[in-house]
């Protein structure tokens, strides 16, 4: 699959204005990051009360990128989660904002899907799907793995460049500006390739009337284990969850007082002495 | 069970995080009854060997090859996992800084093996459990890792302490089979932001400034602060959504969640992103003007005042205590 993508573009791109590219931009449900949480009955999971799902802040810049793409070259992006059938709510703020296919991979297997498992039911959806770029988030938020692009391009072969808030394209190449400690790198990866997005790429644009309206009528493909050829079975996350606790509350703290250059003086010593913090 | 700890090392010089990873790599395997060795991977950099004998490797695979010079995920990816085959690894560990985070999975998903990202914490006694922050902090998972099954982990630099665990480090030549072709992503040049102070994800001492700073112009005093107790240069949100500073520095739900030693926070309300972020610093000093600012709850030390005047002050008490003492 992944060949035939490159082989076409390849075609495609070296010669004709009329490039199109074709981006899968993976897109995650997520609890906004308002939202409060608290340990549910069992323990083991999280009781997010009446929080408010959106798509996750980084797949915004996914979204935006991939749509920024096709309007230069052509093509289509297509949309793509893991998740239950609340998830839809994403794909269509995504589709509104001007995707043009959706799929949703839901399945009881997938209840559980810890980063491996996803990225594995990606790979198998992307196989199905024409796609020349794969466009992630930086990380999920809530759960924090930043693991499932990576895991992704790995699985189906293709380059990953990760952190990504810049990029160009040169001829069938992309060349990527992104964060690294200390500074910026710039990195060449060929298409195709799957890349993870971070705040400063772009700014993502806030679906139209027109866009809402145009997605209510666009349909969403839901895509089950027994439609990708996936085993449940090997679908078990690969860690055990066991306990979920809130952080213990910080003791009280000091509040200094006094005249303000006393209270620094103070607040060295106490961090010197007391908190050995310094 | 065989661990195998990735040290990072750049210029030649490994990263604490690194020998973080290698004593906690050295205690899982004394648990469990395995060996513990590490990879390291560069160009000149078989040297290293020693150090991390010294936190309890007892090999080193060392990769000095000039693909190495620059990291990739392929080259590093491909000889990593090589390494955890011709160790038999069972449990893989790297830094959850930012190579770490890159390379992790691109190991992982080659092995196929599960990865756990950011653990702050694990038990050791009546099985293993692993501790995880999410919701940026809001929340902590337990999880173990399935029986017989090898993994990855990520581990939070800063929480877990260097120890001395002298073991034979013995250095050992991987025979990686990288070729250059195999670089697919290719760095083609770094820019080195101007007289940049540590990376804030990996900082045991962080000072952040948010909207009370009021412009760009005056996070030199928090540099300066900084510079003298070694430490990095944060921020909030709306200080990097004003343009003030890049969003490498932004502490929080969406930036950084960091775990340093000591976070000072400066003219910084404390939104609940932002404490997401933050709140499992070990010791947090809050610099703000208004008592009822939400930072003060998640403060250990507090005080009421115009950070213009409190961190000039700040910065003068703490170079008199290193000069003085
Ligand atoms: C999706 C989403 C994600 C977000 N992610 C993050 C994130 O990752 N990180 C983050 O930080 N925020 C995040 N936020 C934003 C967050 O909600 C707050 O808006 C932000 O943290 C506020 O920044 P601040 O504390 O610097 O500014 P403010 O809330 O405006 O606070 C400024 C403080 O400075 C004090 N002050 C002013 N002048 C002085 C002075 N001279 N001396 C001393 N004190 C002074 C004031 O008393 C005030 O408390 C996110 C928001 C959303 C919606
Ligand atoms: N369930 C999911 N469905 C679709 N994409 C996902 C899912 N989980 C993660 N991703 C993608 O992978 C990125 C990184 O997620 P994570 O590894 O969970 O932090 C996200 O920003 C999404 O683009």
């Amino acid at each position: 699959m992944v060949t035939c993508a490159l082989a076409r573009l390849s075609v495609r791109m070296g010669f004709s204005e009329e490039a199109r590219m074709n981006v899968l931009v993976c897109v995650k449900h997520v609890p906004d990051t308002e939202t409060r949480v608290k340990v549910a009955a069992d323990g083991l999971h999280l009781d997010l009360g009446e929080a408010n799902w959106v798509v996750n802040p980084y797949d915004e810049y996914a979204v935006e990128q991939g749509l920024q793409l096709k309007e230069k070259l052509g093509g289509e992006v297509t949309v793509i989660t893991v998740g239950g059938d609340d998830a839809t709510k994403s794909l269509r703020q995504a589709l509104a904002m001007g995707a043009d296919k959706a799929v949703l991979c839901s399945d009881p297997a997938f209840e559980d899907a810890d980063p491996w498992s996803t990225a594995r039911i990606l790979a198998a959806a992307a196989a199905k799907l024409p796609c020349d770029l794969i466009l992630s988030g930086k990380h999920g938020v809530g759960g924090d793995n930043q693991q499932v692009g990576s895991l992704l391009g790995q699985l189906m072969g293709i380059p990953v460049v990760t952190v990504v808030t810049g990029m160009d394209l040169e001829g069938t190449s992309l060349m990527l500006k992104r964060e690294v400690e200390g500074g910026t790198e710039m990195v060449k990866a060929s298409l195709p390739c799957v890349i993870s997005c971070q705040k400063g790429l772009n700014e993502p644009r806030y679906p139209s009337l027109k866009g809402i309206m145009a997605a209510k009528k666009k349909e969403i493909a839901t895509w089950k284990a027994a439609d990708l050829g996936l085993d449940p079975a090997a679908l078990a996350p690969s860690f055990q969850l066991k306990k979920m606790e809130l952080p213990p509350p910080r003791p009280a703290g000091k509040i200094l007082s006094g005249e303000i250059p006393d209270q620094v003086k103070e607040l060295v010593k106490l961090l010197h002495d007391e908190a050995k913090a310094i | 069970m065989n661990v195998l700890v990735f040290a990072e090392q750049r210029d030649g010089k490994l990263k604490k995080a690194s020998l973080e990873a290698m004593s906690v790599g050295r205690d899982l395997a004394d648990a469990t009854g395995g060996s513990a060795a590490a990879v390291v991977l560069g160009q000149g950099v078989a040297g290293l060997a020693e150090a991390l004998g010294k936190a309890g490797a007892e090999k080193v695979f060392v990769g000095d090859d000039a693909l190495f010079a620059q990291y990739s995920n392929d080259a590093y990816g491909l000889a990593v996992g090589k390494a955890a085959q011709v160790f038999g690894a069972e449990a893989l560990l790297f830094s959850a800084t930012a190579m770490g985070k890159d390379l992790a999975p691109k190991v992982t998903a080659r092995l196929g093996i599960g990865l756990l990202s950011d653990v702050t914490s694990i038990v050791t006694e009546g099985g293993i459990l692993f501790r995880r922050p999410i919701y940026a902090g809001k929340a902590f998972a337990t999880l173990a890792p399935q029986t017989g099954k090898p993994f990855g982990l990520t581990l939070r630099p800063n929480v877990f302490p260097v120890k001395d665990s002298p073991k034979a480090g013995e250095a050992v030549s991987l025979d990686h089979g990288v070729v250059p072709g195999d670089i697919k992503a290719v760095v083609e040049k770094i820019i080195t932001a101007q007289g940049e102070l540590l990376d804030v994800a990996e900082a045991n001492v962080i000072v952040s400034g948010g909207r009370g700073m009021k412009g760009p112009e005056n996070y030199k005093i928090l540099e300066e602060l900084a510079r003298e107790m070694g430490g990095a240069v944060g921020a909030s949100r709306a200080a990097v959504d004003a343009g003030w500073i890049s969003h490498s520095h932004q502490v929080g739900q969406t930036g950084k969640v960091v775990s340093p030693g000591l976070y000072i926070a400066c003219g910084i309300s404390g939104a609940i992103q932002h404490l997401a972020g933050m709140s499992s610093s070990k010791v947090i000093v809050a610099i703000n003007k208004d008592p009822e600012a939400p930072i003060f709850k998640v403060a250990t030390y507090g005080i009421v005042g115009d950070l213009f005047e409190v961190v000039p002050l700040f910065t003068q008490a703490v170079k008199a205590m290193k000069t003085g003492a």
